[in-house]
């Protein structure tokens, strides 16, 4: 079996001779497949130009015509037992995507620069671009040294240009090779016409070089794809960035620190292993019915990503109009996606210096460091912790406009993100055994404007998605806790702080508990809301008094009519609309099914999330 | 135990049929039946564990060869695949500026427009190869179709490392091609070691063999002594041919398989 193979990609101005060198080390090294050569020299002819090796890789027919290269392709090649796969990636300023694109794929960098025009804007910016992708092993070429009379001075001369901006981005060139692509000078065999040069080939660099290996021994870092079921299985799936997953493991899904153990790797045909390691694509099972979501990052208790909303990246930007603060985008990062907010334009990098500047913007094709905030927590990596994980992209509309690497991520304030493995049991140790935070959610409305019902229907859809939750309303308290009270004004307030006690215990205790109680007055409401601290979730059920006096499912509406009931609230009693509700449920309007799921989302979001206090959903 | 060659590409392709099952819906396969797309079709079957979540779409232009369809057959009821045998329009309607070989096969690009259309798919995964032919070496892995089925390949999206953007307009569609980073050896290899069951015309009889199975009107056998995989592999290391040496519509004009690819040829 053939050892893994090597990437590299050529990079460089557009007429410093990249498709050439390519052509000429196929060439010359017996990687050119019978009649291509010959195919080509037929092509020139017809077309009345000089034959040239970049022909090889110049597949479009627009390529051939204007002689440049579009888009980045690939060629494979041996060397020996290694094979090696070239990624040819344009020069041209307007086909930068193309070269990223490329590079995106690559271990190793041939930069090629020109003899005699030496570094360019492009060779900077492409360098830094290298630096960007996160190649760190580069390989200079200079090209066209039969220009400059094969002279050492010429070549040392561009060697001293270049060898400093390249340290300034942290990259220091395994080799820097004079070479004269055309004639196959320095390619596979040692150039006579530069008898001074006494270090390796293109192809002895190449077949020094290495792939970029995932890291086997570190800590467990995966993104999950997805959840695949097979009958009542819920299999787990994603590829393993880095470390190792075996049966029996403790595993966190961040963010929100849900914990549990693998139950049974699995795959087909069988038998399944009892380990998987890194760079493999696994499924798993777990001993507990967690909520899990395509995008949770899976570690071991013991280093789990960060947990944040506030981050910095480095971005390359690609969209047509300029980057500006506020400006909002999705972003793909791992498995998932979110959307965030432009907080601030930290710094650009000036292209001829390699020197970073203040910015206010970014144009296309620049290079910017850029704060976000999320509207979701994100478990985040850098670049230099778990660079598979710390790689994205950005979305607008439907179109890419950047790609870039986490550079730093700012913890949250909430300390919750780090759960207190073998601590005194706490909210978040709870949450984390649940799989969830706890929470109270208050729904206060008129009579007949529909709590009871949606909040029946929640704690069903709650309760199929493994969330520990309980209903509490007039019935159950009255009856037990509350038998003593009546409905006086002060009995009512009573009861209504009693709820706020209970529900505060529930959502200590981890569970989800939902109050629909009328609760007309804010001064209770606001009882139970110190009661249950951030907890703490209104959710205002409404409807116009006319409508729920319509609805009347239980005659009470009617009898308060008939003056049966004192201080029926709607009719003879006051009822004050909360002032800041967390979610309004507008149920004159909405559908039940829909009520219940704008709520139960509202809630996953709130509990599967790290705790926090109660917030709306607006990014600010 | 580090990952091999066949490991590592095999672990990609399986990530990279997951999360088309996930983000793209719906999602169709196409299956011709040749060696890289039942690898391909064994692959899905290993992302989930031992069936195939989406339809398998065979583009029929009713020119394969008797062995293709028994193979079709058998293979489809062994692996209870979910088969859509999709006629394709004569050739009669297919472009007369295009030449004669090039004409019969996009019959089958037709087909597939056709498909897409009446069933909205979103995303249709196939099994190309980079090393194939050079305009497949400048594909994406998700690849964007326009909603007549062409190809923009001067304006494509940028792909960055494996964060593949899925995002597309209405009535577009992916192509999704998780064996692109694979070669015809490494498909050999991998058919050998995981033991894929292959349309036996791929081996030699007679001195004959064909290397790349197309339709019967518009591909040739190759001269090969190859009877078994293991000699197809060592025919492979030292052989400087190209792979669709047989087909006829490659080689029919300069830009044959350009144009085909444009217009939304596999």
């Amino acid at each position: 079996m053939p050892k893994p193979q090597l990437r590299v990609v050529t990079v460089g101005h557009v007429d410093h001779g990249k498709s050439t060198l390519i052509g000429r080390l196929l060439h010359d090294t017996g990687n050119l497949l019978d009649g291509k050569a010959d195919e080509l020299r037929a092509i020139s002819e017809r077309r009345g130009v000089p034959f040239e090796w970049s022909f090889v890789l110049d597949a479009l027919q627009s390529e051939r015509d204007q002689a440049i290269t579009i888009d980045t392709t690939r060629i494979w090649m041996h060397l020996g037992e290694r094979e090696i796969v070239l990624i040819d990636a344009p020069g041209h300023e307007e086909f930068l995507r193309n070269m990223v694109t490329g590079a995106s794929d690559a271990d190793a960098a041939l930069l090629v620069v020109d003899a005699a025009e030496g570094v360019s804007e492009q060779t900077r910016r492409h360098a830094l671009l290298l630096e960007l992708i996160g190649i760190r092993q580069v390989v200079v070429a200079i090209n066209k040294m039969d220009r400059v009379g094969h002279k050492r001075n010429a070549y040392e001369a561009v060697r001293a240009e270049l060898e400093p901006l390249l340290a300034r981005i942290g990259v220091a060139p395994t080799a820097v090779v004079p070479i004269a692509a055309r004639d196959g000078d320095n390619i596979a065999a040692q150039s006579k016409a530069m008898p001074w040069y006494t270090g390796p080939t293109i192809v002895e660099t190449l077949a020094a070089m290495e792939p970029i290996r995932r890291h086997d021994g570190a800590e467990l870092r995966m993104a999950v794809q997805g959840v695949v079921r097979r009958g009542t299985d819920r299999i787990v799936v994603g590829r393993i960035e880095a470390g190792s997953l075996g049966v029996g493991d403790e595993v966190v899904l961040s963010p929100g620190a849900r914990i549990a153990r693998v139950k049974s790797l699995e795959s087909w045909p069988g038998p399944a292993k009892g380990r998987a390691q890194a760079g493999e694509s696994v499924g798993f099972t777990l001993d507990l019915p967690l909520f899990i979501e395509r995008g949770d990052i899976v570690s071991n208790a013991a280093a789990m990503p960060g947990s944040t909303t506030l981050f910095r990246a480095r971005l390359l930007w690609l969209g047509r109009r300029p980057l500006e603060v506020r400006d909002r985008l999705r972003m793909r990062i791992g498995t998932r996606l979110a959307h965030v907010q432009v907080e601030a334009l930290e710094r650009g990098v000036d292209i001829t210096t390699l020197e970073p500047h203040d910015a206010t913007n970014a144009q296309r094709n620049d290079v910017a460091e850029v704060v976000f905030r999320s509207r979701e927590s994100l478990a985040l990596d850098t670049i230099d912790e778990h660079p598979g994980l710390a790689r994205l992209i950005l979305i607008d509309g439907l179109e890419i406009v950047a790609g870039g690497t986490i550079l730093a991520s700012f913890p949250s304030t909430d300390p919750s993100h780090i759960v207190p493995v073998g601590h005194l049991l706490n909210r978040e140790a709870r949450a984390a055994r649940n799989g969830h935070c706890g929470a109270v959610i208050w729904m206060t409305g008129l009579p007949a404007a529909g709590k009871s019902t949606i909040a029946m229907q929640l704690e069903r859809r709650l309760h199929e998605r493994g969330v520990q939750s309980y209903v509490l309303d007039g019935d159950n308290l009255r009856t037990g806790l509350c038998r003593d009270l009546g409905f006086s004004d002060r009995d009512r307030s009573e009861n209504i702080r009693r709820v706020g006690e209970v529900a505060t215990l529930f959502g200590d205790a981890g569970q989800v508990a939902i109050a629909a109680f009328i609760s007309p007055s804010r001064a209770d409401r606001d009882v139970a809301r110190r009661s249950a601290g951030d907890l703490f979730h209104e959710v205002f059920v409404k409807a116009d008094v006319s409508v729920c006096e319509a609805r009347d499912p239980k005659g009470h509406y009617a009898q308060a009519r008939a003056g049966e009931i004192p201080g029926f609230t709607g009719i003879t009693g006051e009822y004050e609309e909360p002032l800041a509700p967390n979610l309004v449920l507008d149920t004159e309007h909405l559908s039940l099914d829909d009520a219940v799921s704008t709520l139960f989302h509202y809630v996953m979001e709130q509990i599967i999330a790290v705790p926090s206090p109660a917030r709306s959903f607006a990014v600010h | 135990m580090t990952m091999d060659l066949l490991d590592e590409l095999e672990a990609r392709s399986v990530a990279i049929l997951r999360e088309a099952y996930f983000r793209v819906s719906p999602l169709c396969m196409l299956w011709s039946m040749g060696k890289d797309s039942t690898a391909l079709l064994w692959l899905a079957r290993k992302a989930f564990f031992g069936s195939v979540p989406f339809p398998v779409v065979l583009l029929d232009t009713g020119m394969e060869l008797p062995e293709v369809y028994e193979f079709r057959d058998a293979i489809a009821q062994e692996w209870n695949l979910e088969l859509h045998n999709e006629d394709c329009p004569p050739e009669s309607e297919i472009d007369p500026t295009l030449p004669p070989a090039t004409r019969a096969a996009a019959r089958k690009t037709a087909g597939l427009r056709a498909l897409v259309e009446r069933h909205g798919y979103r995303g249709v995964i196939a099994g190309i190869r980079r090393d194939e032919q050079a305009t497949r070496a400048k594909e994406r892995v998700f690849s964007p179709r326009a909603a007549d089925g062409s190809w923009d390949v001067v304006r494509q999206p940028p792909e960055l490392w494996d964060v593949y953007h899925t995002e597309i307009p209405d009535g577009a569609h992916l192509r999704i091609h998780p064996l692109l980073h694979w070669t015809e050896t490494d498909i050999w290899r991998y058919t050998q070691r995981e033991n894929i069951p292959i349309v036996p015309l791929y081996l030699a009889r007679n001195g004959k063999r064909y290397r790349s199975l197309g339709e019967k009107n518009i591909t040739v056998p190759i001269d090969s002594d190859a009877a078994t995989i293991d000699e197809i592999i060592a025919e492979l290391v030292s052989t400087k041919s190209p792979e669709r040496a047989g087909r006829i519509m490659d080689h029919e004009s300069e830009d044959a398989f350009e144009r085909l690819r444009t217009g939304g040829y596999m």
